[in-house]
């Protein structure tokens, strides 16, 4: 939702603008790829990212990354804007090795809470004045900072099971007041996976929760910096955010280190790239509305197994274009790993029968799910998130355009052959439940519309210009000290890698922006003062994937 | 029509399910369908079993599975239970979400060593006899993500597994063969596998007092539950 008064923010600021804006506080220039750097000394942070918010416009607290040199921490803070994602500055906040302590930038961005408490986890850096420093994704009793320099992995571990209070025992969470505390998950249907949310209720009202993840924390970034560049890496953005939405995810990598490495991807690699993610985000949205009719209706029978059909028949074409169901590792660096299969026309007409019979499916899930009286009382006006509030926790994707944000990196940052097709960024401005599903179901005609046109043009392609990979070397160095910050639209929202490399053929360090991590961050927001069912219809509409909030 | 008179149409003649059925059957014994029984153990009116193999039988055709979703192989081994694959169709496909209910647990992910107790948790609150089904490859050596910092290698660490799925993930069809398998093991009457179990849930006052279980004495009670983690001894 643009407001009056976002329309006057100033349009472009110049690196010229951004530097007297930030003065002298800017101790020298460390430019990234994507975006000119500032180094500031650490107290400094509030004051210079409540600048660069208010003053120039930068609303948007992409991605935090903390990372450990030899001689010093660092934490970088990638802003950007929403209303044009292409404006970006990163502001690099070193901090000394034997006294990591840096300014919260909490108070700027709501988003910075789990951010740092991330970074303070996996890297080790404190930030002063932080709400709540407690550890993130590892258990609590965890030594060690896994991603600093000296982290030993062989040391032994300890970790409890006490939050599990023992069913005999009362569970009155505070013994003076009403309340009663409640564990939902890790292991619970509704949870999407190994969720754990702690809750305080207040008879059927919700009074506090806490988001408790780190259940699949599979040291995702650890393992990428222990691949080479060329092939080592490209398996694991598929097990991210594993709901089919694999090709998204391996877009993002290959999109970051293609710019790291300045490779140019052919156009036609580019066309079949854009057709299978699209193809993903299908299935992804079916299986976000098959689980969230699961959680609203309790229903294993109808909606979710007609989603489910839906999914298979996906899955079979996304299987034929890269001979594997779920896991596709299908993008290479500079391409795409094999043309459409043979015989083309083949491939051609399933998808076209499934593009053919997608609006009589759609037609079937509104009269079952959005034209189900039931089903809108239950999601209109639940979970609600206002735009505002959307923003400053970093929210994008479905959930950021359910709440009127119209934020859309296929469009505003384009990549892949987004631009050159006809279709439009659905945004709607209920803020509630019922807003995010028709959001994903129109998503889902909007995918359906790129795909019939990548068709066509894949279709009609000169035989002889069917280029599916670029030249690229055997082994890649890109040269030390190089950093990039690159984002695509996943099927959840900006889904954002940072690499900087280190002149070896592996990364100096890999940092993923997950936006399911900023989308759950707001289940407290949403949901607390509400009845403890709402929760539950609100987790399922922020559509998360373990996988990807936890890495 | 009232309702409280007998629907005649409905005892109208038999004949074209009964002419299916000898179509079906060609000539043979006749009134041998009579009851569900009869069709399973053909003619003879008698069944001599031992109660243990029978018992085996039954159990290993009427298996509730644990709805238990970690990671990636959830979603395969949610299409599993759904249409086109269907594990109902073998006896089974009934997803239960309370561990205390369900025989059969499909572990369908990457264990990290914050979900290991919870884990060995719900295992134990599943009713004897229970069987395991270690879904992918990250449940047999960590998989993919094998050298991470905090991945188990492999959740035969921590619970007993009957059947070892490999893949990643496992196709449904792979998920069906390994269910499939269980089942024959079942009815064959083999139970769950003795194995040696290194990491147990115990009392942090127990634990051998070490370093790390000084360091951390001031942090847990004693009587809480705790997993160690040796990353060293790990395969």
């Amino acid at each position: 939702m643009s407001t009056g008064l976002e329309k006057q923010t100033p349009g472009e600021v110049t690196e010229d603008e951004l530097e007297a804006l930030i003065g002298d506080r800017a101790l020298r220039r460390d430019d990234h790829l994507n975006a000119p750097g500032f180094v500031i000394r650490p107290d400094d942070v509030q004051d210079v990212l409540f600048d660069l918010r208010d003053e120039a416009g930068f609303d948007h607290l992409s991605c935090l990354t903390a990372q450990q040199y030899e001689d010093r921490y660092e934490s970088i803070y990638h802003l950007k804007k929403y209303d044009d994602p292409t404006q970006e500055v990163s502001v690099v906040v070193p901090t000394s090795t034997t006294e990591p302590v840096s300014q919260t930038a909490e108070p700027v961005f709501r988003t910075a809470d789990w951010h740092e408490r991330e970074a303070f986890d996996l890297v080790g850096i404190d930030y002063e004045g932080h709400p709540d420093p407690r550890r993130i994704l590892l258990p609590e009793t965890w030594q060690g900072h896994p991603l600093s320099l000296d982290y030993d992995q062989e040391k032994p571990q300890i970790v409890t099971l006490s939050e599990h209070a023992n069913p005999i025992q009362p569970d009155h969470h505070d013994e003076e007041s009403d309340t009663m505390f409640l564990n939902v998950g890790p292991h619970h249907p509704a949870t999407h996976g190994v969720l754990h949310v702690k809750t305080v209720l207040d008879g059927e009202t919700v009074v506090d929760v806490d988001p408790d993840i780190g259940y699949l924390h599979r040291c995702e970034e650890q393992m990428c910096q222990q691949g080479t560049y060329r092939h080592q890496i490209m398996p694991y953005p598929d097990r991210w955010d594993y709901v089919s939405a694999g090709l998204l995810n391996e877009w993002a990598y290959a999109r970051a280190a293609e710019d790291l490495a300045d490779i140019e991807v052919p156009e036609y690699a580019q066309i079949i790239r854009t057709m299978g993610a699209e193809l993903c985000r299908i299935a992804s949205h079916m299986l976000a509305l098959g689980t969230f009719c699961l959680d609203v209706y309790g229903d294993f029978t109808a909606v979710f197994q007609y989603a489910f059909r839906d999914r298979e028949v996906v899955q079979d074409i996304l299987e034929d274009l890269t001979g594997q169901r779920l896991m596709f590792n299908y993008f290479r660096l500079g391409g795409v790993a094999w043309d459409l299969p043979e015989p083309r026309e083949e491939f051609l007409e399933k998808t076209r029968d499934f593009l053919d019979e997608l609006p009589a499916k759609i037609d079937e899930y509104n009269d079952m799910v959005t034209s189900n009286e039931i089903f809108q009382v239950r999601c209109t006006d639940t979970g609600i998130l206002e735009p505002e509030v959307a923003k400053s926790y970093g929210c994008t994707g479905p959930v950021a355009r359910a709440s009127g944000v119209d934020y859309d990196l296929r469009r505003d940052d384009p990549y892949g052959y987004y631009e050159n097709l006809e279709w439009d960024v659905v945004t709607r401005d209920g803020c509630d439940n019922y807003a995010r599903v028709l959001c994903r179901m129109q998503e889902v005609e909007e995918s359906a519309k790129i795909i019939e046109q990548c068709l066509d043009l894949l279709e009609e392609w000169p035989e002889d210009e069917r280029n599916i990979q670029a030249n690229v070397p055997r082994t890649l160095k890109p040269d030390a000290d190089t950093e990039v910050y690159r984002a695509v639209e996943g099927a959840k929202g900006e889904l954002g890698i940072y690499i900087r490399s280190d002149g070896t053929d592996k990364p100096g360090r890999f940092k993923i922006r997950s936006p399911c991590y900023h989308n759950l961050s707001t289940l407290g927001v949403m949901t607390e003062g509400e009845y403890i069912p709402d929760l539950i219809a609100s987790l399922g509409s922020l559509d998360i994937v373990l996988g990807e909030v936890d890495r | 029509m009232s309702s409280d008179k007998p629907r005649q149409d409905i005892y109208e003649s038999t004949v074209p399910s009964t002419d299916t059925r000898e179509s079906r059957m060609g000539a043979g014994p006749d009134d041998r369908f009579n009851s569900k029984l009869r069709e399973a153990f053909g003619s003879s009116p008698f069944i001599l079993t031992k109660f243990d193999k029978f018992m085996n039988w039954v159990r290993g055709n009427s298996m509730f599975m644990l709805q238990f979703g970690i990671a990636c192989c959830s979603i395969e081994m949610i299409h599993t239970y759904a249409i086109k694959h269907d594990l109902d169709r073998f006896g089974a496909g009934v997803p239960r979400a309370s561990p205390r209910q369900a025989d059969v647990m499909i572990v369908p992910g990457t264990i990290v060593s914050k979900f290991g107790p919870r884990m060995k948790r719900v295992y134990d609150q599943m009713p004897e006899p229970k069987f395991v089904v270690g879904m992918g490859s990250c449940t047999i050596s960590g998989g993919p993500f094998q050298e991470g910092y905090n991945v188990v290698k492999g959740a035969e660490e921590i619970i007993p597994i009957d059947i070892h799925v490999p893949g990643c993930p496992p196709r449904p069809e792979a998920l069906i063969y390994g269910v499939a398998k269980l089942q024959e093991r079942i009815r064959n009457g083999e139970t769950s596998p003795v194995v040696v179990k290194p990491y147990e849930l115990e009392q942090f006052g127990d634990l051998p007092k070490d370093e790390l279980v000084q360091k951390l004495a001031d942090d847990i009670d004693e009587e809480d539950l705790v997993m160690r983690y040796n990353w060293a001894d790990s395969p």
